[in-house]
């Protein structure tokens, strides 16, 4: 089958502590790929690695059957978008400006934009409901509509693969679950892979097409939401109790906190 | 929002005219006005050729004021796009030439130039453009660790060589004490009074190439204001993108110092002004920083020759006097 993202026995290493160690996996296209695991576990910097921000140590990743390194910056931005957790908001550029930004990848080096160019940038915004906040300056915005004009951004980019790094973290419950719909239906919409690193395994538990859950640089386990949550699993990565059960809405597991059981290692 | 072609062109258009107007204009006032007299109206007529010129005048416009204000013009221009660029990477609002050291560096070799007893050019012009790139150097050198132009690294780093170079540059002042002493104070504080026609053609034959490298360059100072990883993801190569401005900003900052000495505030309250005004693209502000901080130049070097009866002030200390306080009324006006 034509593969999407391929990782082969990718290790990183950073300061002499290693990060990942040894990751073998691959995301197919159309996946709705969610990685969840305990803080320092090592997802943001393989969602790095996928979208070429970090060189690993050894092994290889492979974008659509070639190697990342046989691409140059534009052509994987084309492939890849990159959604990342903190943006710095020292720029008043207007929302407008930052979704075009999105065209750069396809613009010479001074980025001048075409017709075709607004087109998209207009498509990107209307898609994902910011169509008032386009005057808007950025640095004005809420932390969900910020994120939303981001994801505007990474959408104008007509990426194949979507990278977001902890989208839904700090937003509003509104926001949550509008930036999973949105995911959701560019998924099924425009077959753009999505994968995503979350600390949220309820919603990655009713979106994810496939989970990866991480511990310590290591793969714990890989599959379909019901063989990835389970107790057992969960409770062995991130080391304190919890309830797993059926979401009344459907068949997905849900996760419930259990307080009060908590005893430190 | 029907439009043919691209708007930031448009705009670029319009700013560029606007103030390239501004420009001529105060290249103009700088030419009319000076200590020998003259005036606008005599100054244009000697100009246009309408009535027989003053000999005296005509000499002291083409040889004395003509390349005084271009030279201004060009420093102000540049000492501008070298501050912008150094915000814009750094991500850092006091980021200017001076901050970072290289200025400071250029001073050292131009007064051990001085010391030497070398001629203007290109003497004193190389060892003080071997200063700045050794003070470059040893920047970059410091703050590269893992990835080279970590913000505060860079930073940081700045200012410890500019508070090095200071010490340098007291010392060396401090253990003369000939007629040099005046020589290497007045550069020290701006001077753009030794302008002549073949010194403001050298500095354009450096700084124009400077200028149009700088500007291929403003969309991806634009990307790279979104943050390192944003900017990346979009396509842009962050390191190549930061030695290519970096080492360009600072052959043409230390170009202008080698020639005029320390000019502070110029490459701080110029970028500031226009973001103000114009936003934050980079596209628009880099031509508006080039014409602008040329006009804004050549109007204060007209102060630093106007407002003393006798003799005249180093314009970086005119530079400075107006641009301190701007500076920070900017600074509370943008931090609500």
């Amino acid at each position: 089958m034509t593969s999407g993202i391929v990782l082969k026995n990718v290790q990183y290493a950073y300061a002499r502590s290693r990060v990942l160690k040894g990751l073998s996996f691959s995301i197919h296209p159309g996946d709705f790929f969610i990685i969840i695991g305990p803080n320092g576990s090592g997802k943001t910097t393989l969602m790095r690695l996928i979208c070429g921000l970090e060189k690993p140590s050894s092994g290889r990743v492979n974008i659509f059957g070639q190697p990342i390194q046989s691409y140059n910056r534009k052509r994987l931005a084309k492939e890849i978008a990159f959604v990342p957790q903190s943006t710095p908001l020292d720029f008043p550029f207007t929302v407008f400006d930052v979704v075009l930004m999105g065209r750069s990848p396809y613009q010479g080096m001074l980025g001048l934009e075409n017709q075709t160019d607004l087109e998209k940038a207009r498509q990107a915004i209307e898609f994902t409901g910011i169509t008032k906040l386009v005057t808007r300056k950025i640095s004005q915005l809420s932390g969900g509509e910020r994120q939303l004009a981001f994801i505007a951004r990474a959408i104008c980019q007509e990426p194949k693969v979507l990278l977001l790094d902890e989208p839904t973290a700090s937003l509003d419950l509104a926001h949550q679950i509008h930036i999973m719909d949105l995911m959701e239906k560019l998924q099924a919409e425009k077959n753009i892979t999505i994968v995503m690193v979350s600390h949220d395994v309820n919603l990655a538990a009713m979106y994810a097409s496939r989970l990866l859950l991480l511990k310590k640089g290591e793969i714990a386990h890989i599959g379909s939401t019901e063989a990835v949550l389970t107790y057992q699993n969960l409770e062995a990565s991130y080391g304190c109790p919890l309830l797993v059960d059926q979401n009344p809405m459907g068949a997905v597991p849900r996760v419930t906190l259990v307080p009060g059981k908590y005893i430190p290692k | 929002m029907k439009k043919n072609e691209s708007i930031i062109f448009k705009r670029f258009i319009q700013v560029t005219g606007l103030l390239s107007v501004v420009l001529v204009a105060a290249l103009l006032i700088g030419l009319s006005i000076g200590s020998s007299g003259g005036g606008m109206a005599a100054v244009w007529k000697g100009f246009l050729k309408t009535e027989p010129s003053d000999p005296v005048l005509m000499t002291i416009l083409w040889k004395i004021r003509l390349p005084r204000v271009l030279l201004a013009a060009l420093v102000g221009g540049a000492l501008s796009l070298g501050g912008l660029v150094f915000q814009a990477l750094l991500r850092n609002p006091l980021a200017e030439p001076y901050i970072l050291g290289i200025s400071g560096g250029s001073a050292i070799g131009a007064i051990i130039g001085i010391l030497l007893g070398l001629s203007q050019f290109p003497g004193i012009t190389l060892t003080s453009f071997g200063g700045s790139l050794a003070t470059l150097l040893l920047i970059v050198g410091i703050s590269t660790g893992q990835s080279i132009l970590r913000k505060n690294a860079l930073l940081l780093s700045g200012v410890m060589v500019n508070a090095f170079c200071s010490a340098v540059i007291m010392f060396l002042v401090s253990m003369t004490q000939d007629t040099r002493l005046h020589n290497i104070i007045f550069w020290l504080m701006g001077d753009l009074s030794l302008g002549s026609l073949q010194q403001t053609a050298i500095l354009t034959v450096f700084l124009v190439p400077c200028f149009i490298v700088i500007f291929m360059y403003a969309n991806t100072m634009n990307l790279m204001l979104m943050g390192k990883e944003m900017a990346q993801s979009m396509g842009v190569h962050i390191r190549r993108a930061n030695l290519i401005l970096l080492v360009t900003t600072s052959l043409m900052v230390s170009v202008c110092v080698s020639q005029c000495g320390l000019i502070g505030f110029v490459g701080l309250v110029i970028p500031h002004l226009f973001r103000l005004l114009l936003g934050p693209d980079h596209r628009v502000l880099l031509p508006a920083c080039i014409l602008g901080g040329g006009a804004y130049m050549v109007l204060c070097d007209l102060v630093a020759r106007a407002l003393p009866q006798q003799g005249e002030l180093p314009a970086g200390v005119i530079t400075a006097l107006v641009g301190a306080p701007l500076f920070v009324y900017l600074l509370k006006r943008s931090n609500p």
